[in-house]
C-alpha cells in the first residue's frame, strides 16, 4: 500500500496501463507537457513520449470522435476531457456514435475507450465548468458510466475501464483530486464494475451517496451515531452497470433511504434510484424515499450561491431524519 | 486505365445501380420500411474509390451509404437483409439502411448523422500512424456535411498530426431539399482544405477517370507521410434524397440532364472505344450483376425477422 492522492493514483494507474498494453494511448487538452491541467498525466510524457501522450487541439468533437475510430481499430484510447461540462460539445460523437456503434452494427463494432475527466463545484467555475452529468450518459444507453469517490476506488476503477471493450464515462470530481489514501501497490488491482461499496453499514437508514456526498456521508453518520441513528452509507461506484441488488437489500433491511448527489435534482440519478428501490422494496419502506440533488438553477459562480443550490450537509441530515419521522 | 481495375469498377457500378433500383421497387412494394437513401447517379466515385482500398483500409461512410458499402466488399445478400431489418443482415436487423458496417473489411461504418463519421476516420488514419501500417482511412461524406463543424475540426486535427486520411466530399448539389448554393459559401468545397493547409482538389464525380487519378495522388500523399487530402467530386443524385421524397425543389429537365451525364453508361462508352473491353463482356457484367442482386433479394426475402427475445443483446461486449 501507498499513501496516494486521488490524482496521483489515476496517474499512477495510466502509466502502469500504457507499460503493460502498447495500445493505450492517452490524448487531450494540455495532456502532454503540461500533465494535464489537474496533474492527471504529469510526467506520462517523458516515459511514452509525444504519439502516445497527444495534446489535442481545442476540438472535442474531433479529437473524441478520432478515440472512438481508433478504438473501433484496436486501440485502447483514454481520452481527457478537461471538464465534464466539453462532453456536451462532442455529444454527437459520444451519445450518437460511440455508445450506439456496437448495437447497431449488430454486435461488430467493439469500441475500448475512456473518456475521462472531471467535474463538479468547489473551485468557483461557475455555469459552465461546474455541471455533473453522469445523468445524461445513464440515460442513453451504450456507455459504462463510472464515479469514484476515493483514491484506492479510482485506481481500482481506472484499471477495470481502460481494461473494458466498452465505451466508459470515467467521471471525476475536482475537489477529489487531492484527497489521499492507501491505495494498493498491485499493478493487477482492479475495482469491478457493477458492484457498489457498502462505506459503512448500519441498520436504521440507507444513505446512498455519490461522489463528494460520500465522504460527507460517513462523516454525518458518525455523527448521528452518537444519537442512535444508524446509518448505512452505499457508494454505487458505477451507475452503468448498477449494483441495484446492494441497494435493495440495504433498504429492505433499513426501511428507510436517502438519496444525494450533486448532479441537478431534477431527473437526476437519484430519481432513477428512488424508483428503484421503491418498485423493488416498498413494502419494507417505512417512510417516502428521500432525494437531494441541485436546485434546478444553474451552477453559481459566488461560493454562497454555490453552496445554496448543492445539497448541504445540514439538509442531509435533516432528509435523514424526515425518514426516521423526527 | 488496366483491364482488371476497370472490369471490377463497371462490375461494382453495376451491383451498386441494379441494387438500389432492387431497393426502389422494394420500397414500393413495402418489403422495406424506414429511410432509404439512394445513391444511383453517384456510383463511380465509391466504385473507383475503393478499388484503390485494401480490407485493412478504412471508411467510414453517410446515410446515402450503400454503394460504399458494396464497393468495400459487402455481401450483397447482407446488405439486402439488412435493408429489410431480417435477422441474416449485417446488423441483425438493428441497423438497416443507415448503419451498415463491416469491420473485417475496413468498413467502421455508414452514419445517419451528417459528418458524423468523419473524425472516426481520424481515428482510423490515427491508428495507422501508430502501428507505422501504410493503411489509409477514407471519409465520405456530403456537401451538406461540409457546413458542420467537426468536418473542419477533422481537417485540422488531421493536417496537425499529418494522418493518412483522405476526405471525399460528394457534391450532389443538395441537402435534401436546400440546394448548395443557398447553404455554402464557395462555388468548390475542394478550396476549403486550404483552410487547414490540406491540399483540396475538385473533379468530375460523374467521370470514374478523374476519380481514378486524384484519389491515386491522394493516396500517395497519404502512404507517403504527406498527411490528408481533401477531394471533391461533383456528382447529382437522380432520385429524391430519400424514396418519400416529392423532390419540388428541382425540375424534371434538370434530373433528366444529369441523366445523360451516366457514369456507369460515360465509362461503358470509354471503354469500347479504348478497347478495354467487348460490348459482350460489358453485358455479361451487367448480366452478373442484376443475377447478384436478384439472388441477394432471394436470400434477404427469405430470411428469418430477428428474435425480440434478443433485443438486448450488443448493448455491451459483456451484458
Amino acid at each position: 500500500m501507498s499513501v496516494k492522492s486521488y490524482a496521483q493514483a489515476i496517474r499512477d494507474v495510466l502509466a502502469e496501463e500504457m507499460r503493460s498494453d502498447e495500445n493505450v494511448f492517452v490524448m487531450g487538452e494540455d495532456v502532454a507537457e503540461q500533465g494535464g491541467i489537474f496533474g492527471c498525466t504529469r510526467g506520462l510524457i517523458d516515459e511514452f513520449g509525444a504519439k502516445r501522450v497527444r495534446n489535442t487541439p481545442i476540438s472535442e468533437a474531433a479529437f473524441v470522435g478520432a478515440g472512438i475510430g481508433s478504438a473501433s481499430c484496436g486501440m485502447r484510447p483514454v481520452v481527457e476531457l478537461m471538464y465534464m461540462d466539453f462532453t456536451y460539445v462532442a455529444m454527437d460523437q459520444l451519445l450518437n456514435q460511440a455508445a450506439k456503434m456496437r448495437y447497431m452494427f449488430g454486435g461488430k463494432a467493439t469500441i475500448p475507450m475512456v473518456v475521462r475527466g472531471q467535474q463538479g463545484i468547489g473551485r468557483g467555475n461557475a455555469g459552465q465548468h461546474s455541471q455533473s452529468v453522469e445523468a445524461f450518459f445513464m440515460h442513453i444507453p451504450g456507455m459504462k458510466v463510472v464515479m469514484p469517490s476515493s483514491a484506492a476506488d479510482a485506481a481500482g476503477l481506472l484499471r477495470t475501464a481502460i481494461r473494458d471493450d466498452n465505451p466508459v464515462m470515467f467521471i471525476e470530481h475536482k475537489a477529489l483530486y487531492a484527497s489521499t489514501e492507501e491505495v494498493p501497490d498491485d499493478p493487477e488491482f482492479m475495482v469491478p464494475f457493477g458492484k457498489a461499496n457498502v462505506v459503512r453499514e448500519g441498520k436504521d437508514v440507507t444513505l446512498v451517496a455519490t461522489h463528494l456526498y460520500v465522504g460527507m456521508g460517513v462523516e454525518i453518520a458518525e455523527e448521528l451515531a452518537e444519537e442512535g441513528i444508524d446509518v448505512e452509507v452505499i457508494d454505487p461506484r458505477t451507475l452503468v452497470p448498477l449494483d441495484t441488488k446492494t441497494m435493495i437489500r440495504s433498504v429492505k433491511k433499513t426501511g428507510r433511504a436517502v438519496v444525494v448527489h450533486e448532479g441537478h435534482r431534477t431527473a437526476g440519478v437519484g430519481a432513477e434510484l428512488a424508483s428503484i428501490m421503491a418498485e423493488e422494496a416498498f413494502i419494507h419502506l417505512d417512510a417516502p424515499i428521500e432525494r437531494l440533488g441541485a436546485k434546478q438553477c444553474t451552477l453559481p459562480f459566488n461560493l454562497g450561491l454555490e453552496n445554496a443550490v448543492v445539497p448541504q450537509k445540514e439538509e442531509i441530515i435533516q432528509a435523514i431524519r424526515k425518514t426516521m419521522h423526527q | 486505365m488496366e483491364k482488371e481495375r476497370a472490369l471490377w469498377i463497371y462490375k461494382t457500378m453495376n451491383e451498386i445501380r441494379k441494387f438500389e433500383e432492387k431497393a426502389v421497387e422494394l420500397f414500393e412494394s413495402d418489403a422495406l420500411r424506414g429511410s432509404v437513401h439512394l445513391y444511383i447517379g453517384q456510383e463511380a466515385i465509391a466504385a473507383t474509390v475503393c478499388s484503390h482500398l485494401r480490407d485493412t483500409d478504412y471508411i467510414t461512410s453517410t446515410h446515402r451509404g450503400h454503394g460504399h458499402c458494396i464497393a468495400k466488399g459487402a455481401d450483397l445478400g447482407k446488405a439486402m437483409a439488412e435493408l429489410m431489418g431480417k435477422a441474416t443482415g449485417y446488423c441483425k436487423g438493428k441497423g438497416g439502411s443507415m448503419h451498415i458496417a463491416d469491420l473485417s473489411k475496413g468498413n467502421l461504418g455508414a452514419n445517419a448523422i451528417v459528418g458524423g463519421g468523419i473524425p472516426i476516420a481520424v481515428g482510423g488514419g490515427l491508428t495507422a500512424d501508430f502501428k507505422g501500417t501504410d493503411q489509409v482511412a477514407v471519409t465520405f461524406f456530403g456537401d451538406g456535411a461540409s457546413n458542420q463543424g467537426v468536418f473542419y475540426e477533422s481537417l485540422n486535427l488531421a493536417s496537425v498530426w499529418k494522418l493518412p486520411v483522405i476526405f471525399i466530399c460528394e457534391n450532389n448539389g443538395f441537402g435534401i431539399s436546400v440546394p448548395a448554393s443557398q447553404s455554402t459559401s464557395v462555388q468548390d468545397i475542394g478550396v476549403r482544405g486550404g483552410a487547414c493547409s490540406i491540399p483540396g482538389m475538385t473533379a468530375d464525380g460523374n467521370d470514374v477517370l478523374a476519380v481514378d487519378e486524384k484519389i491515386q495522388e491522394a493516396i500517395a500523399r497519404a502512404k507517403a507521410g504527406e498527411g490528408p487530402t481533401l477531394l471533391e467530386f461533383k456528382t447529382y443524385r437522380w432520385m429524391g434524397h430519400w424514396t418519400g421524397d416529392p423532390q419540388v425543389y428541382r425540375t424534371r429537365e434538370e434530373v433528366e440532364a444529369w441523366k445523360k451525364k451516366c457514369p456507369i453508361k460515360r465509362f461503358k462508352k470509354y471503354m469500347m472505344e479504348e478497347k478495354i473491353a467487348s460490348q459482350e463482356e460489358l453485358e455479361a457484367i451487367e448480366e452478373k450483376a442484376q443475377e447478384d442482386v436478384e439472388a441477394a433479394t432471394e436470400f434477404a426475402l427469405n430470411s428469418p425477422e430477428p428474435d425480440p427475445a434478443k433485443v438486448m443483446e450488443d448493448v455491451f461486449t459483456d451484458y
